[in-house]
């Protein structure tokens, strides 16, 4: 068991959303909750999700290293996705990256000496209209990031990771 | 309150507090049917009962109107699908065997991910309700009894409140067994992915609700014969589904009438770039574009309007002069030379390098490329590499012709589309912006100055 009993809980519901014969409908949550739990996907939680799911771990392996926002690595207490697309770019998504990357000394794909962020290049977050937009964690979406609001942002967070 | 929730703001309708810059509140809809009523707040189930919402699927099923009546009702409307390729919804409905027997299901394909687009963001966090309803009168109409709504990773806030608003409809009876008394039962779910573009290509979707990579399938077999887990299956898009209800409930003719002949009713457009007001604009198909433009603001600090992707970045780019001679809909777009595809609309001005934007561009196909066919694989990888080199003033005089021979070498060559959404971006710039390509070969540098 190296999830806890509420990451195998929501396994189940999610699970319970398709036909008993397809379980691996239920791979690409599992992974998820696995990775909200854990931070990344290390091959052991891999081959526990396989497990559970009743497949051999490479059909999860196979999904987790497919889709962008699973991590195979360990990565910052904060991880940071810009769009950088067209749509974007004309709405100072590129300048936005660059900021970021000044400011923390990193690049795209990097993770702070400390620990405490990661900086990855995202693709269309589908909400382009609210450029420069973030991702925080994947699942927290920060949109009209001035440098001001990302000075702030990047302040807190320190400030959270140090308490 | 945990510490990252003041960092979510994906559900915010109105950031800044500034509602004529908000994304779709700014009150600049023309004839609204899918965002009408919609304040941000109001997307709750007794919101939408009081809007005059599930009174179609009430009416289907408590008047008796038959399978077939339904998809008259929807062939009559004239209504094309919305995620991009414009097929008639109630053709692809009519291929369905109705009276099949065994397991069919229905899909929502809300993996928006077309960069420019992002109307079906607005439609599932204002107003899920009308894409439920949409589905269980799609799956009356085709005797399905089981559906998923598949949601962009990336707006994972967006999928939770779609998960709120199906229980909601649950406890309701809206969903779920014997809907409204009748013997008409269906089960919907909601599904996310984690991040792949290839994913709103629908057999791509198909494979990946499976639990599997998101590579396309070849076709045929079609999904209505063989779709997801093998059994026909039906698939459009958000906005799709949410014009539904409008359509039942008004009836066909109305919502014909609404756009222009063929291309019923109204679409949504997301327009940004360099515009003032970028947003989700619900307006007639058929409007001018320059009416579109003037409700986004018009040009952003006045300047001149050079070119716009009128369909979401797969669509040929036009020229200014072109564009503003368009109406927004699926054959003035075609007739010009591009497509209407998403509604996504990405405005550049005078300021704007083209062989940059093509750049931007041709680096997320070759990142996207799901790997399966070589031509898309290595060409995308090829696309990218010399319009990088050309933007970075090592361009060689052959490369225009070479640009021209590897996108032909694509098109039509891949078991997706995303070949040719690679390839037809990069002929577009080309054909319009020519002479802009060859400045930078044999300059070294750009006809507009220089810009992150």
């Amino acid at each position: 068991m190296l999830l806890s009993e509420q990451a195998y809980t929501k396994i189940d519901k999610e699970l319970a959303k398709y036909p008993a014969d397809q379980r691996s409908s239920a791979i690409m949550s599992s992974l998820r909750i696995a990775q909200e739990e854990n931070g990344w996907l290390s091959s052991d939680l891999i081959a526990e999700i396989a497990g559970y799911i009743g497949v051999e771990p490479i059909a999860v392996q196979e999904v987790a290293t497919f889709y962008d926002m699973f991590d195979m690595k360990p990565v910052g207490k904060f991880k940071i996705t810009v769009c950088t697309n067209l749509p974007c770019a004309l709405r100072d998504g590129v300048k936005t990256a660059e900021y970021i990357k000044e400011k923390l000394g990193i690049g795209f794909g990097e993770t702070t000496p400390d620990g405490t962020f990661t900086l990855k290049e995202g693709e269309c977050m589908g909400a382009c209209g609210d450029s420069p937009i973030l991702l925080v964690n994947n699942h927290h979406m920060c949109v009209r990031m001035s440098q001001e609001k990302i000075d702030e942002m990047l302040a807190d967070m320190l400030k959270e990771a140090q308490a | 309150m945990s510490f990252l929730d003041k960092y979510s703001h994906g559900l915010i309708a109105n950031p800044g507090n500034d509602l004529s810059n908000s994304m779709a509140l700014h009150g600049r809809h023309i004839k609204p049917q899918i965002l009408d009523g919609i304040n941000g707040e109001n997307w709750h189930l007794e919101d939408y009962v009081k809007r005059g919402g599930y009174e179609a699927l009430r009416k289907i099923l408590t008047t008796g109107l038959s399978q077939e009546d339904v998809i008259a009702e929807i062939k009559a409307s004239g209504l094309r699908g919305r995620g991009g390729a414009g097929f008639p919804t109630g053709l692809k409905w009519s291929f369905m065997p109705r009276t099949f027997p065994g397991q069919k299901y229905l899909v929502c394909n809300s993996d928006e991910g077309e960069p420019g687009t992002f109307k079906d963001r607005d439609i599932l966090r204002f107003n899920p309700h009308a894409v439920i309803e949409g589905m269980a009168i799609g799956a009356y109409a085709m005797g399905i009894s089981v559906g998923y709504n598949y949601i962009h990773g990336e707006v994972f806030e967006i999928y939770k409140r779609f998960e709120e608003a199906l229980e909601e409809a649950r406890k309701a009876g809206f969903l779920g067994d014997n809907i409204l008394g009748s013997s008409f039962s269906f089960q919907l779910h909601a599904h996310h992915g984690y991040g792949a573009y290839i994913c709103g290509e629908e057999t791509a979707l198909l494979e990946s609700l499976e639990g599997k990579k998101g590579q396309p399938r070849f076709k045929p077999p079609f999904p209505a014969s063989f779709g997801l887990y093998g059994k026909p299956s039906t698939i459009n898009n958000t906005e799709t589904f949410a014009a539904v209800p409008w359509i039942i409930r008004n009836g066909g003719q109305q919502y014909l009438e609404v756009g222009k002949p063929n291309n019923g009713g109204t679409k949504l457009f997301s327009i940004t770039g360099d515009v003032e007001r970028p947003g989700t604009y619900e307006i007639p198909l058929g409007t001018p574009f320059a009416t579109l433009l003037e409700l986004a603001g018009g040009m952003r600090n006045g300047r001149k309007l050079k070119a716009v992707i009128p369909g979401g970045s797969s669509a040929p780019v036009l020229p200014a002069d072109i564009m503003m001679d368009c109406t927004m809909d699926y054959d003035s777009i075609a007739k010009a030379g591009s497509m209407l595809g998403s509604g996504a609309v990405t405005v550049m001005d005078e300021s704007r390098c083209m062989v940059k934007s093509l750049l931007r561009l041709s680096y997320f196909y070759f990142e996207e490329s799901c790997g399966q066919c070589t031509p898309c694989r290595e060409g995308t990888g090829w696309l990218y590499r010399i319009v990088n080199r050309i933007e970075n003033g090592q361009g060689r005089p052959e490369d225009l012709d070479m640009l021209d021979t590897v996108a032909g070498n694509i098109m039509g060559r891949t078991i997706c589309a995303l070949g040719d959404a690679a390839a037809m971006p990069v002929r577009g710039f080309l054909k319009h912006y020519r002479d802009e390509f060859a400045h930078h070969i044999e300059h070294k540098q750009c006809v507009v100055p220089h810009y992150l």
